[in-house]
C-alpha cells in the first residue's frame, strides 16, 4: 500500500514536472516568435485568378473564409503595394495591438574587417517596437536603442553577424544594394536567440532602406501584433479575404515546431502516466489480496448487520486515501521540482534564446494529474471492493469451519 | 411486538437446503421444522455432517434455503431482500461461531463495539459504556484494551460471547461455541450465555457435541440425516 502510494506521488509529481518542463519551453518559443516576427505577417498582394472567382462565386452563402481558403488558385504579387491603406485597414481590426511596416532587401555588409551577406530591414522603429520585443532584445552593454532612434545613419546588427564582421557600437559597416554603396554606422547590437535572425537581420530607418534599396514605395511585409495571439488564424484569414493580401499566422509559420512541442508533451504525459498505471496495477494487486485475506473478517462484519456497501466503502475508501495523500504529495513533489528545475542553468541559442530552464505553471497540468490518477486509483479500488462486496457470508462461514 | 403470549421469537417451517452443484449436490437439510422462544436456550445435536451448521445459518439469515419459511419476530424473512436480511441481523440475531472470528487488528472493546457502531443506536460513549459491562459481565473486565491477539482462546471466545449480545438481540445463535475450548472455558462459557440469556430473555440456540452441556439446556433437539428425530 505504501508502496502504491510512493508510485502515485511520483507519478503526479513527475506528471506535473514534466508537463512544466515541455510547455514552458513551447511557451518561451511562443513568446519569441512573436517577439521577432510578430503574430501575423501580411505579404504578397494576390489577385484571384478567373478560376478561384467562380470557384467562390460558386456558392452565394460561401463565408469570406472560404475565398481565402482557395491559394493554390491565386495569382500573387510580390509585396505589399499600398502600406498606408492596408495599415489604416489592419488598426480597424479589434484585436490589432500594433501594426509595422518593413522593407526587406539583401545586402553586402562590409567591415573593415571583411564583409558577408545580410538582409536589412528597414522599419519605422516606434512601429516595430509596438509588433516585437526588439527593445528586450538589445544586447546590455552593446550600444542603446537610443543612438539609433536619433541617428538616422544608425544599425542595429544581430550579435552573430556582429561577431563574424567583428563590429560593435560605434563602427561603420558599408552596405552595398545593388549598384548602390552607403556607409553606416552601428548602433546597438541585438540577440533574439534565433539563429536564422541574429545571423543575418540588419534594421535601419525605413526612409533609408527606401534609398538604399531603391524602393521608394510600398512594403515588403508588414507585422502584426495581436492582443489575443490565440485568434491569430481566424484573424489571418479575415485579414486575407478583407485585404486581398496573404496573411499568415504564427501558427502557421511555425506549424512544425509547434507540432513537435505538442508530440513531445503528448509523450511525456504518457510516459510518466505509466508510472501512475503501474502505482495503480499495485494497488489493485494489494486491494485484491486485501479481499482474499480478509474474507473471514468480511464474513464476519456481514454477519453483525454491515451490508455490502458498507464492506465495499471500507475498500473505496483505501482507495481515496491513497489517492488524497498522493495528490498532496504528488502536488507538492511536482510543485517543488519544477521550482527547482527553472533554477537550472541551461543555456539554449537557435530557436530561442535562454539561460535557465524554462518552465510554465499551470492549475491545468495539476488537475489533469490528479484527473487521471483518480480514474486510475479509484478503479483500481472499485473492482477489489465489489468483488469484497459480494462474497456470501454463509459460504465464507461454512468455508471456515470445517 | 416481541412480548407474544408463547414468546415465540424464531420460527422454521419445512426447510429445505440442497449444497454442492451438479453430481455432488446433497439435500442437506429434509424439511426441518422448529420454534426458539425469548428466555429458552436450546440444543441441537447430532453426529458431524448431518446439517446442524447449514441450520444454523440458515436460521441466522445468513445463507437462504431452498423451500421452507423463516419468521423472526412474526416476520417471513427467508426471502427476503440481503439487505432486509441484513438489518435483521444487526438488530435481532447475535452469532458466537466455533472459532471465535474476532479482529485481529483491534482491541476487545472495539470488538464488543462493532456491532453498536453498525446499528447505531448510542453514541459513542455510551457504546464504550455498554462493551465495558458486557466485558465485565463475561469476566474481562481488565482485559478491555488488549488486542484480540493478545487473548488466550477462552478469552477470546469470551469477548465473541459478548460480542454476540453487544446489540441487545432477541436470538443468540452458536455453533459450537465451546468446541474450541477446555472443560473449565468450555462451562464458563456457557454458563455465561445462559446466564445472560435467562436475564435478558433472549432465544438460544446452540449447537453441541458435548453431551454435558445438551443435558443442561432446556431442551434438545437431536438431528440426523437433515431431520429432527424423536429422541
Ligand atoms: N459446499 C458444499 N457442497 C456440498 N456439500 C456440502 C457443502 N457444505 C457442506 N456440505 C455437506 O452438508 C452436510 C451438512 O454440513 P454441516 O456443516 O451442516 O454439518 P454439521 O452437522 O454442522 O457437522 P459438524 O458437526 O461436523 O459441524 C455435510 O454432509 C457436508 O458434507
Ligand atoms: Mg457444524
Amino acid at each position: 500500500m505504501l508502496m502504491s502510494l510512493a508510485g502515485i506521488i511520483f507519478g503526479i509529481g513527475f506528471f506535473i514536472v514534466t508537463q512544466a518542463q515541455t510547455s514552458g519551453f513551447e511557451q518561451f518559443f511562443i513568446r519569441t516568435i512573436l517577439g521577432t516576427n510578430g503574430a501575423i505577417r501580411i505579404e504578397d498582394k494576390f489577385q484571384d485568378t478567373i478560376f478561384a472567382m467562380a470557384a467562390a462565386g460558386h456558392n452565394a452563402d460561401a463565408s469570406k473564409f472560404e475565398v481565402a481558403a482557395d491559394r493554390s488558385a491565386r495569382k500573387y504579387i510580390e509585396g505589399v503595394e499600398d502600406p498606408e491603406r492596408i495599415t489604416d485597414a489592419l488598426h480597424k481590426f479589434r484585436n490589432v495591438s500594433g501594426v509595422s511596416t518593413v522593407v526587406e532587401g539583401s545586402v553586402i555588409a562590409d567591415s573593415s574587417f571583411k564583409n558577408d551577406s545580410a538582409k536589412v530591414y528597414g522599419i519605422n522603429l516606434a512601429d516595430h517596437l509596438a509588433v516585437s520585443d526588439l527593445a528586450a532584445q538589445i544586447v546590455r552593454g552593446a550600444g542603446s536603442l537610443e543612438d539609433f532612434r536619433s541617428s538616422p545613419q544608425g544599425l542595429l546588427i544581430g550579435r552573430v553577424l556582429a561577431d563574424r564582421l567583428q563590429l560593435g557600437p560605434g563602427d561603420s559597416v558599408l552596405l552595398q544594394a545593388g549598384t548602390e554603396q552607403r556607409r553606416y554606422r552601428v548602433s546597438a547590437l541585438y540577440e533574439t536567440g534565433v539563429s536564422d535572425i541574429d545571423r543575418v537581420r540588419i534594421f535601419m530607418h525605413l526612409g533609408e532602406a527606401r534609398s538604399l534599396l531603391k524602393k521608394t514605395s510600398g512594403a515588403s511585409f508588414i507585422q502584426v501584433a495581436l492582443f489575443d495571439r490565440d485568434r491569430a488564424p481566424m484573424d489571418a484569414l479575415q485579414m486575407e479575404s478583407v485585404l486581398r493580401h496573404g496573411a499568415k499566422s504564427w501558427q502557421e509559420r511555425e506549424k512544425s515546431w509547434l507540432e513537435a512541442f505538442r508530440a513531445l508533451q503528448i509523450s511525456a504525459a504518457i510516459t510518466v502516466s505509466t508510472i501512475i498505471l503501474i502505482s495503480g496495477l499495485g494497488m489493485f494487486n494489494t486491494l485484491a489480496m486485501i479481499v482474499i485475506e480478509k474474507t473471514k473478517e468480511i464474513a464476519i462484519l456481514r454477519s453483525m448487520g454491515y451490508t455490502r456497501s458498507d464492506i465495499a466503502r471500507i475498500f473505496i475508501w483505501l482507495g481515496a486515501i491513497v489517492l488524497f495523500f498522493g495528490t498532496i504529495g504528488g502536488w507538492a513533489l511536482g510543485a517543488g521540482v519544477t521550482y527547482g528545475v527553472s533554477m537550472v542553468k541551461l543555456p539554449i541559442r537557435g530557436i530561442f534564446r535562454t539561460d535557465t530552464f524554462q518552465v510554465y505553471w499551470s492549475i491545468w497540468h495539476y488537475v489533469v494529474a490528479t484527473i487521471s490518477a483518480a480514474v486510475v486509483v479509484m478503479t483500481a479500488a472499485i473492482i477489489p471492493a465489489r468483488r469484497a462486496a459480494r462474497l456470501e457470508p454463509g459460504d465464507i462461514i461454512r468455508g471456515t469451519s470445517q | 411486538m416481541a412480548t407474544n403470549t408463547n414468546s415465540i421469537v424464531l420460527r422454521c417451517e419445512n426447510l429445505h437446503r440442497y449444497l454442492g452443484e451438479g453430481e455432488g449436490r446433497v439435500h442437506v437439510l429434509r424439511g426441518v421444522s422448529f420454534e426458539a422462544r425469548r428466555g429458552q436456550v436450546t440444543a441441537i445435536v447430532g453426529p458431524s455432517g448431518c446439517g446442524k451448521s447449514t441450520l444454523l445459518y440458515l436460521l441466522g439469515l445468513l445463507d437462504q434455503p431452498n423451500d421452507g419459511s423463516i419468521w423472526i419476530s412474526e416476520q417471513l424473512m427467508s426471502n427476503s431482500s440481503d439487505l432486509d436480511r441484513t438489518a435483521a441481523r444487526c438488530e435481532h440475531i447475535g452469532f458466537v461461531f466455533q472459532f471465535h472470528f474476532l479482529m485481529q487488528e483491534f482491541s476487545a472493546l472495539d470488538n464488543v463495539m462493532m456491532p453498536m457502531r453498525k446499528l447505531g443506536r448510542l453514541d459513542e460513549g455510551q457504546m464504550a459504556d455498554r462493551a465495558r459491562m458486557l466485558l465485565g459481565e463475561v469476566g474481562l473486565g481488565d482485559k478491555t484494551h488488549r488486542l484480540a491477539t493478545q487473548l488466550s482462546g477462552g478469552e477470546q471466545q469470551r469477548v465473541a460471547v459478548a460480542r454476540a449480545l453487544a446489540n441487545q438481540p432477541s436470538i443468540i445463535l452458536a455453533d459450537e461455541p465451546t468446541g474450541n475450548l477446555d472443560v473449565k472455558n468450555s462451562a464458563l462459557v456457557f454458563d455465561l450465555l445462559t446466564k445472560l440469556a435467562k436475564e435478558n430473555g433472549q432465544a438460544v440456540v446452540l449447537v453441541t457435541h458435548n453431551p454435558d452441556i445438551a443435558e443442561r439446556c432446556d431442551e434438545t433437539k437431536p438431528m440426523r440425516d437433515g431431520e429432527f428425530v424423536r429422541k
